[in-house]
C-alpha cells in the first residue's frame, strides 16, 4: 500500500478538507480547514480539487516520508524553508519525490497555519460526509486524532503524475487584511453602544488560548448592556462572542455549533482564513463592514485566486544558482533533471 | 414581542438567525421546528443547512447562491403559518451520579442557592425535562424544564475540559453531554449513557422532543454501568410516545 508516512507532525497535523457540512444540526462541528486559501493553493499545484483533503500544520511542519514509488506534494499558506533529504526545496511549486525521500517543512513564517498536499489525495473514510478531524468529538482524519510520529496516511494514488510539478507566481499570492472585517450581530443588541466601539476601535492581541476551536483576545474589556446570559442558539463561523469576563472569543472551524454566550459581531468570510493565520501575541484590529462590504471582499478574494491559479506553470530553474538550489533541482524529477550538473 | 413576531439577525456573510422569541417554551421551540421542516420543504437554492436551536433557526447559506433579500421576504411569510403544537416524544430514564468527583459543582452551586446538595439534587431529579435542541457538541442534548429555584448565571470565564456525560446547568438550562468539552456550566454529575457514539448504527441518543427524566445512581453503579456501555452498549431505557 502507497503511503506518506508522518515522521515528525510538528506541534499540531491534522487532515482537513472543506468540513463536515450539513450535521450541525445534530451537534455536529463542521471542522475543516482554518485558511480556506492555504489549502486551495496547496491542492492548485497538485491538480487536486480545492477544497480536497490535505494535512494542515501548526507553527512547524513536520517532516514527511514518502513510501510509494512516487508521489507529488505541495506545500502552501505559509512560508517555509522546506527540504527534501536535507537539501533546500524551492517554495511556491510542487515536488515529486521518490520513495523514501522526506520532505521537512520546518517553521511556518507569515501564518500559524499551512497546508500539505499530496496529488490525488488520501485514502481515508468519511465520516458523516467529511474526512475532516474534528479533534474534540475524535472523529475523522485516519483515527479522530492528531498525527503522530509513525503514523501512515493512505494514498489514493501509487505514483505522481506523468507531467510537470507546477509553480505559481508569489507574488500574486493574496495578503492579509490590515484589519478585520465584521458584520455586528446577532446579539450587538447584547452591549452598550460604548461596547460595540469599543471592539471596532481597540488593539487586540492574539493569547496562547487560539486553537481550531477559538480564539481567545486580551485587550480592552466590551460592556454588556446586561446580563452576558443568552438562550443557547447558533454560532456561525466567525462569530465573536464575548462571555462575562468582556474580553472576545473569535469562532473558527471547530467551534461548537450552538453557545450561550452573547455574539457581538461576525467576522466576514473573506477574511476569516487571514485571522487564523494569527499566532499567540500578534495585535489585531477589527472594522464595521455590511453584506454589501463582505461581497465586494469575497469577490476581491476569488479574483485573486484566480489569477493564481491562471499562473500556474511548469517549474523550472530560477535565474540566479546556488549549488544548493541546483541540488535540491536534481532530486525533482522531470523537467528539471536535464539542467542537473554534470 | 407577539406570539407570530420574529427578528432576522445577521450572522456574519454566510449565515442568519431567525429568531422568533425569548423565551425556553415548548410553543416557540415548535414554531422553530416548524419553520424548519417549511424550509426543508421548500429547498431554496443557497441553503447550505439549517439550525434549529431553543427560540430561532440559524440558516448556513451560500452568498453567492441566495437572494438574501427575497429571501427574507419569503421568511417572513412562513413564520406566518408556524404550527404550535409541540411534536410528540420519546421519554428516556437517565441515571446520574452527583457530586465528588463526577459533579465537582455540586457543593458551590447548592451553597450559591442556601440549599443543602440533597435538596439541590432533589429539585433537579424532580424535573420533568424536554429535549428543545441537540447542539454544541454531537448528541449534546439542552433540555428545558429545569425548576427556577436552579436558574444561575454561567461561570465567568469557561472551563476548557469537562468529562463526557457531564450533567450540568446553567442559566434556566440543564443538559447531557455528550463528549469530553469546554463549559461555562455549572457540573453537578455524571451519567455514564453515551448521547454519542459513532460506531452506533444511530449515532445519535437522543432527539429534539424527547423528553428525560434523572434517576440518581451511586459512585459503584456508574462504574459498572459505564462498563457494561463500553463491553455491550448499553442504552438506558425508553418509552415510546
Amino acid at each position: 500500500m502507497s503511503v506518506l508516512r508522518c515522521v515528525d507532525p510538528g506541534p499540531l497535523a491534522t487532515v482537513q478538507d472543506r468540513g463536515r457540512i450539513g450535521w450541525q444540526r445534530f451537534g455536529v462541528s463542521v471542522a475543516g480547514a482554518m485558511d480556506p486559501v492555504g489549502l486551495a493553493l496547496a491542492n492548485l499545484l497538485v491538480g487536486n480539487p480545492p477544497d480536497a483533503a490535505a494535512v494542515e500544520v501548526t507553527l512547524s511542519g513536520g517532516v514527511w516520508e514518502v513510501e510509494a514509488d512516487s508521489a507529488r506534494l505541495a506545500f502552501a499558506g505559509a512560508d517555509i524553508a522546506s527540504s527534501i533529504d536535507g537539501r533546500p526545496a524551492a517554495s511556491h511549486r510542487a515536488h515529486t519525490l521518490k520513495r523514501g525521500q522526506r520532505l521537512t517543512i520546518g517553521a511556518l513564517v507569515g501564518s500559524a497555519r499551512g497546508y500539505l498536499s499530496v496529488a490525488g489525495g488520501f485514502r481515508l473514510v468519511p465520516v458523516l460526509g467529511s474526512i475532516s478531524t474534528h479533534l474534540r468529538s475524535k472523529i475523522g482524519g485516519a483515527d479522530g486524532g492528531p498525527l503522530r510520529s509513525g503514523q501512515e496516511l493512505p494514498l489514493v494514488r501509487d505514483t505522481a503524475p506523468s507531467d510537470a510539478d507546477l509553480a505559481f507566481d508569489a507574488s500574486l499570492l493574496p495578503s492579509p487584511p490590515p484589519r478585520y472585517r465584521a458584520i455586528p450581530g446577532p446579539q450587538d443588541d447584547a452591549f452598550t453602544r460604548e461596547g460595540i466601539e469599543t471592539l471596532f476601535a481597540a488593539v487586540y492581541t492574539v493569547t496562547t488560548e487560539a486553537d481550531r476551536m477559538g480564539m481567545r483576545l486580551a485587550g480592552p474589556k466590551i460592556a454588556h448592556a446586561g446580563g452576558y446570559n443568552i438562550i443557547s442558539d447558533g454560532i456561525a463561523p466567525g462569530s465573536i462572542q464575548v462571555p462575562g469576563a468582556g474580553l472576545p472569543i473569535v469562532l473558527f472551524a471547530d467551534r461548537q455549533t450552538t453557545g450561550g454566550y452573547p455574539k457581538i459581531a461576525t467576522v466576514v468570510s473573506a477574511d476569516l482564513g487571514f485571522l487564523a493565520r494569527c499566532r499567540p501575541g500578534d495585535q489585531i484590529r477589527f472594522e464595521r463592514t455590511d453584506l454589501a462590504g463582505a461581497a465586494r471582499l469575497r469577490k476581491d478574494l476569488a479574483d485573486r485566486l484566480a489569477r493564481l491559479a491562471a499562473s500556474l506553470f511548469p517549474a523550472r530553474l530560477p535565474a540566479a544558482l546556488d549549488s544548493a538550489t541546483l541540488l535540491a533541482h536534481n532530486l525533482v524529477d522531470g523537467v528539471t533533471d536535464g539542467l542537473a550538473p554534470p | 414581542m407577539s406570539d407570530a413576531g420574529f427578528r432576522l439577525l445577521s450572522a456574519g456573510d454566510t449565515a442568519l438567525t431567525v429568531e422568533l422569541g425569548e423565551a425556553v417554551d415548548p410553543r416557540i421551540n415548535a414554531r422553530v421546528l416548524s419553520l424548519d421542516r417549511a424550509l426543508a420543504a421548500e429547498a431554496p437554492p443557497g441553503i447550505v443547512e439549517t439550525v434549529p436551536t431553543y427560540r430561532s433557526l440559524q440558516i448556513h447559506f451560500d452568498p453567492e447562491r441566495l437572494d438574501i433579500e427575497a429571501f427574507a421576504a419569503r421568511i417572513g411569510m412562513l413564520v406566518a403559518s408556524l404550527d404550535d403544537e409541540p411534536p410528540p416524544g420519546r421519554t428516556w430514564t437517565v441515571p446520574v451520579v452527583y457530586g465528588g468527583e463526577h459533579g465537582i459543582d455540586l457543593e458551590a452551586t447548592a451553597g450559591r442557592i442556601d440549599l443543602s446538595t440533597d435538596e439541590l439534587i432533589a429539585l433537579h431529579l424532580a424535573g420533568d425535562y424536554r429535549v428543545y435542541m441537540i447542539g454544541f457538541q454531537p448528541g449534546f442534548a439542552y433540555l428545558g424544564g429545569l425548576d427556577p429555584r436552579l436558574h444561575l448565571p454561567r461561570r465567568e470565564t469557561p472551563r476548557l475540559k469537562t468529562p463526557a456525560g457531564t450533567i450540568s446547568i446553567g442559566g434556566i438550562q440543564a443538559a447531557v453531554a455528550s463528549i469530553e468539552a469546554p463549559s461555562g456550566w455549572h457540573l453537578l454529575g455524571r451519567t455514564p449513557v453515551r448521547a454519542f457514539d459513532p460506531a452506533r448504527a444511530d449515532p445519535f441518543l437522543f432527539r429534539v422532543g424527547d423528553r428525560i427524566r434523572f434517576e440518581r445512581i451511586s459512585a459503584d453503579d456508574y462504574t459498572s454501568l459505564a462498563r457494561r456501555v463500553a463491553d455491550e452498549g448499553w442504552r438506558p431505557a425508553c418509552e415510546a410516545a
